[in-house]
C-alpha cells in the first residue's frame, strides 16, 4: 500500500517535471554542465565489453558518484536479460537502478577508436558510450532530456562517431545546448 | 490507450523512450497516455502497448500483439514508423 503509493507519487512527479521541462525547454542546462573535462574520454581500444563499462565508470567510481557495486549491477544485469543499455547502432547507455549504488546525479562519456561487441546484433559494434546515475527517479529528469537531444541529432552523433581526439569530442559537447 | 516504454532499469533508456514517443504521437496528431517501466515490474495488464528495444524484448512476459520492438530507442523515424504502423492495424 505505501509504496504503490510512493510509486504513484514518484510517477506523478516525473510526469509535472517532464511537462515543465517542455515548457521551459530554453532554459534548460547545457549538456556540458554534467560532463567535466575528466568525464570526456577517448580510448584507442578497450579488451572486451565489461573493460569498456568499467573504463567510462572510471571517473564517477573516483569522486564517490557511483560506488564499486554500481558497475558490478549493470554488468551482471547484462548478463541476466542481455544488453539492454545498447539503445542504437554503436550506442551504449550503461546504467542501473537508484539503489544499485547511485550516490549522486552523474554523467560520463567514453569514446573508443575500435568498436567493441556487446551481443546486440545489428547494434554491435558500441564505440560511444554513456554512463549515467541517478539517486532517485525524478532528479535526472532535465539530464535525461539533454542527453535524449543530444543522442537522437543525427549531425552531432555524426561528429562523435568521426571525433579523432578527446579534445575534438571535448568541443562537441562544449557546442552542443 | 495507455503506451509504456520499458527497459532494463527502468529510469534511463525508458524515459528517453517516454520523451521520444511523446514527440511523436505529437507529430501524428494521436492523443495517449505515455509512461515509462523497468522490465522486472511490468504486468501485461499495465498498459495497452509496451516499447521495447529489441535485445529486452526476448526477456519481455508480455503477449506479443502488445508489443512494438525497435532497434534504436532514440531514432524518431523508426519509433513513428512502427507506432503509426501500430495504429493503423489497429483501426
Amino acid at each position: 500500500m505505501l509504496s504503490s503509493f510512493a510509486t504513484l507519487l514518484r510517477t506523478t512527479v516525473c510526469i509535472n517535471e517532464i511537462q515543465r521541462i517542455q515548457m521551459n525547454g530554453l532554459n534548460m542546462p547545457a549538456l556540458s554542465t554534467w560532463l567535466n573535462e575528466d568525464r570526456i574520454q577517448y580510448v584507442n581500444a578497450v579488451s572486451d565489453w565489461q573493460d569498456a563499462i568499467k573504463r567510462v565508470a572510471e571517473p564517477l567510481l573516483k569522486d564517490g558518484t557511483i560506488s564499486a557495486d554500481y558497475v558490478t549491477n549493470i554488468i551482471k544485469q547484462k548478463e541476466a536479460i542481455g544488453p539492454y543499455f545498447v539503445i542504437a547502432p554503436r550506442i551504449a547507455m550503461p546504467h542501473a537502478r537508484p539503489e544499485e549504488g547511485a550516490n549522486r546525479l552523474g554523467l560520463s562519456i567514453l569514446k573508443l577508436r575500435e568498436g567493441v561487441v556487446f551481443g546486440a546484433q545489428e547494434n554491435d559494434p558500441v564505440d560511444f558510450l554513456v554512463m549515467f546515475s541517478a539517486p532517485d527517479s525524478n532528479s535526472h529528469v532535465e539530464l535525461i532530456s539533454q542527453l535524449a537531444e543530444f543522442l537522437s541529432d543525427d549531425e552531432v552523433m555524426n561528429t562523435v562517431f568521426n571525433a579523432q581526439d578527446r579534445a575534438e569530442l571535448s568541443r562537441i559537447v562544449h557546442s552542443f545546448n | 490507450m495507455k503506451i509504456m516504454a520499458v527497459c532494463g532499469a527502468g529510469l534511463g533508456s525508458s524515459f528517453m523512450m517516454e520523451m521520444n514517443i511523446k514527440k511523436v504521437l505529437k507529430t501524428l496528431n494521436i492523443s495517449a497516455d505515455v509512461d515509462h517501466s523497468d522490465l522486472g515490474s511490468v504486468t501485461p495488464d499495465a498498459a495497452d502497448v509496451f516499447v521495447m528495444g529489441r535485445d529486452i524484448a526476448y526477456s519481455a512476459n508480455l503477449p506479443e500483439n502488445k508489443l512494438i520492438i525497435v532497434n534504436s530507442i532514440i531514432d524518431i523515424k523508426e519509433l513513428e514508423t512502427k507506432i503509426s504502423d501500430y495504429f493503423n492495424k489497429k483501426q
